[in-house]
């Protein structure tokens, strides 16, 4: 294994799913199901049976729409307010709408969803507004669950192939895309009539605080490669200035779940032991509350569970270290840390593009579709803002039903075949070096050079540096990088991705001159929000082989807002405080 | 520019005891979303082979033997 092979074959199929972590393998059967005729494959760069964000399971859904609990315009409302207005409605409305027959269908698949006596849904209120938060009692099982449902379907599963870019026709619609072996560096291209793109975030994007290149927020397979193919097929790009930065257990780098505890009596706390901010759920004001309190005297900032009785407490370890990031007890055991004793302190995450739990993706509609015919985006690199797993599985279900549809309609664009040996030459342009730099040092310095000068407060002059910086790394990049093997050859397809990333989020915060979404885009030489100019989309693509931004008009909302009512999540600063 | 060998550690563990790779099992190495793990040609059993860990825990969770053990890496512990 991991010795570099030469090799190439060509498949084709009428839909193609890239990416099996949560949204892609809902894509790829909903497809199927619609119209089990169609070839459907799902092309996944690691495992489908343990990939992506929810490889061990989820403790629970942060974003339910369920009749008697709350409604999809009230949801609807709460995310444009919570996303600063920058809010295309319909997705999220559709979304809303949706969601409760996934819920239903997930259920069937076998994965439970927490009832109380009476039988009814048990929803906690973790949002500023409304209540949406359902925990997952085994939630430790939805791969699994997912996994049989895929083979039921008799989805063609491609693991161990990472795509790096997009095929598009002469006719200007989505033609497949190529991709490379992980392990063995052979090339495979996938021909297909509609290409669904569910990739995840761009996650290794700023580098964590611990100085570990793995040791990020997402799964540090995302490596922000639909992103990047996106922007090079010229897809539009969304509002990718509104990063993600995410409050964390400090080093471990992953949740400490105030979504899960703060129903019970948790709540986020200052070194005082004093509460600060009236809610926890994740939005870019709410980071700045959490930044301010991190960078005052007050600091650091802690979860806090110590006040409640310890059989609680205890439960709530029970939950934590079990699903999502169950390590998670193993590094509280490692600094003698419990729950019942000990506040847990926090940090802010490094950043990152997700919509799963901010704005930034690759622009869409109501149906998933983005700018390019029959080319689709779904989940955390969708633009459909705070989306979370379950808007993953809601919109990858609207993409796979669409495309599948588009598939019947249309027959195969023809592509370039050029195409095919320029990104094989690109991609395989690192195993033909002798010596130079490995992929790990290049991706260091990026993320590095993001961390310095990229993470908010954003600065004019640290931006400038930074592309200045990134253009050097890029030359390295291009003319040094080795790989010797396979395992090393997809690490440098990825170091590409997570360049172009850096440089995309460096020229699209350029571009928003004003200050939007809390510390997501903190401008610290343009502090205001200026709704008159900027109360708008940043669309950034691929212009005449150079990147650009434009100004897109957010579509008028379906569910007003009224004046008083949004700006309701910058007022979340617990008041009695001196 | 010449490479260098440079010593790390790695957080996981596969007890060689319980491993049995060299009856044909490779669940670790197939499940792990990072394809860090190999089976080694010289003793026949799985380990870790690049320090490019997410800490997640699926190839301890589906190891059939309970050979695996996954430790929080070192830079972050
Ligand atoms: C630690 C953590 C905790 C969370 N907790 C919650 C929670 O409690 N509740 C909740 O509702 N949401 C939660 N979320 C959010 C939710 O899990 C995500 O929004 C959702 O799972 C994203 O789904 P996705 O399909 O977009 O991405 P993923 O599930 O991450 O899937 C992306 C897939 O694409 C693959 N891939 C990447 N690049 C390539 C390539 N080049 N070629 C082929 N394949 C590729 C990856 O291997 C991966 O399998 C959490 C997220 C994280 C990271
Ligand atoms: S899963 Fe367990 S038994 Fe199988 S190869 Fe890995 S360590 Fe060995
Ligand atoms: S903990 Fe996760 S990333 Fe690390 S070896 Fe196991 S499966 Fe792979």
């Amino acid at each position: 294994m991991d010795d570099i092979r030469s090799g190439l074959s060509e498949v084709e199929c009428d839909v193609l799913v890239i990416g099996g972590g949560t949204a892609g393998p809902m894509a790829a059967y909903k497809a199927r199901k619609k119209n089990p005729e169609a070839t459907v494959i799902l092309l996944e760069k690691a495992n489908v049976k343990r990939s992506g964000a929810i490889s061990m399971g989820m403790d629970g859904l942060n974003n339910a729409v369920i009749p008697g609990h709350s409604t999809p315009e009230q949801y609807t409302k709460e995310i444009t307010i919570a996303n600063d207005g920058i809010c295309d409605q319909a997705a999220v409305y559709k979304y809303a709408q949706n969601c409760y027959s996934i819920i239903q269908e997930l259920d069937q698949f076998g994965i439970r969803f927490q009832k109380d006596e009476t039988g009814e849904y048990d929803v906690k209120k973790v949002h500023h507004m409304g209540t949406y938060v359902l925990p997952m009692p085994n939630g430790d099982t939805v791969k699994k669950a997912l996994y049989r449902q895929l083979r039921r379907m008799r989805v063609l599963i491609s693991n161990r192939f990472m795509a790096t870019r997009l095929l598009t026709g002469k006719r200007g619609r989505a033609a497949g895309a190529i991709a490379v072996n992980t392990r063995s560096g052979e090339f495979l291209v996938i021909r297909a009539k509609a290409v669904i793109m569910c990739m995840g975030a761009a996650g290794r994007l700023g580098l964590p605080t611990s100085g570990y290149l793995f040791g990020t927020y997402e799964n540090a397979a995302n490596s922000g490669e639909g992103y990047a193919m996106a922007y090079h097929a010229g897809a539009k790009l969304a509002n990718l200035e509104c990063f993600q930065i995410n409050p964390l257990i400090k080093d471990y780098n992953g949740p400490a779940c105030a979504y899960v505890a703060g129903p019970f009596g948790g709540y986020t706390a200052n070194s005082r032991n004093e509460r600060f901010i009236e809610c926890d759920y994740w939005s870019g004001q709410m980071m700045q509350e959490f930044y301010n309190e991190l960078m005052s005297g007050k600091g650091p900032v802690f979860l806090k569970l110590n006040h409640l009785h310890e059989d609680t407490a205890n439960h709530i370890e029970q939950i934590l270290h079990t699903v999502e990031r169950p390590t998670r007890g193993r590094f509280h055991d490692g600094r003698g840390t419990k729950y019942a004793r000990d506040m847990i302190e926090m940090h802010i995450s490094e950043i990152g593009f997700c919509s799963g739990h901010s704005a930034s993706g690759v622009y869409v509609d109501e149906f998933a579709r983005t700018t390019i015919p029959g080319l689709y985006a779904a989940g955390d690199m969708a633009s459909v803002p705070h989306n979370y797993m379950l808007g993953a599985f809601t919109n990858g279900a609207v993409a796979g039903e669409d495309a599948i549809d588009f598939a019947a309609e249309v027959d195969f664009d023809d592509y370039d075949g050029e195409a095919i040996a320029v990104e094989r030459e690109r991609v395989l342009a690192p195993t033909r070096r002798e010596d130079g730099i490995p992929p790990n040092q290049i991706e260091y310095k990026i993320r590095r050079l993001v961390n310095d000068y990229l993470q908010p407060p954003k600065v004019t002059k640290k931006y400038e540096i930074c592309q200045a910086r990134l253009a050097e790394v890029r030359e390295d990049m291009e003319n040094a990088m080795v790989a010797r093997d396979a395992h090393e050859l997809m690490r440098a397809a990825e170091v590409a991705s997570i360049l172009d990333c850096a440089d995309m989020a460096a020229f699209a915060s350029l571009f928003r001159q004003e200050s939007r979404w809390g510390l997501y885009h903190w401008r610290v030489d343009h502090p205001e929000r200026d709704d008159e100019a900027w109360n708008c989309h940043v669309l950034l693509s691929k212009m005449d082989g150079a990147m650009s931004c434009e100004k897109r008009a957010v579509q008028p909302y379906i569910i007003p807002i009224a004046d008083d009512e949004k700006d309701a999540y910058y007022n979340q600063r617990v008041r009695a405080q001196a | 520019m010449p490479l260098a060998n440079t010593a790390t550690s790695v957080p996981v563990v596969v007890d060689e005891g319980k491993c049995i790779a060299d009856k044909g099992c490779t669940v670790c190495v197939d499940v792990c979303p990072l394809d860090v793990l190999r089976i080694s040609d010289l003793t026949g059993k799985a380990y870790m082979k690049y320090d490019e860990c997410w800490y997640c825990m699926p190839c301890e969770a589906d190891c059939p033997t309970g050979a695996v053990t996954v430790n929080i890496p070192y830079l972050l512990k």
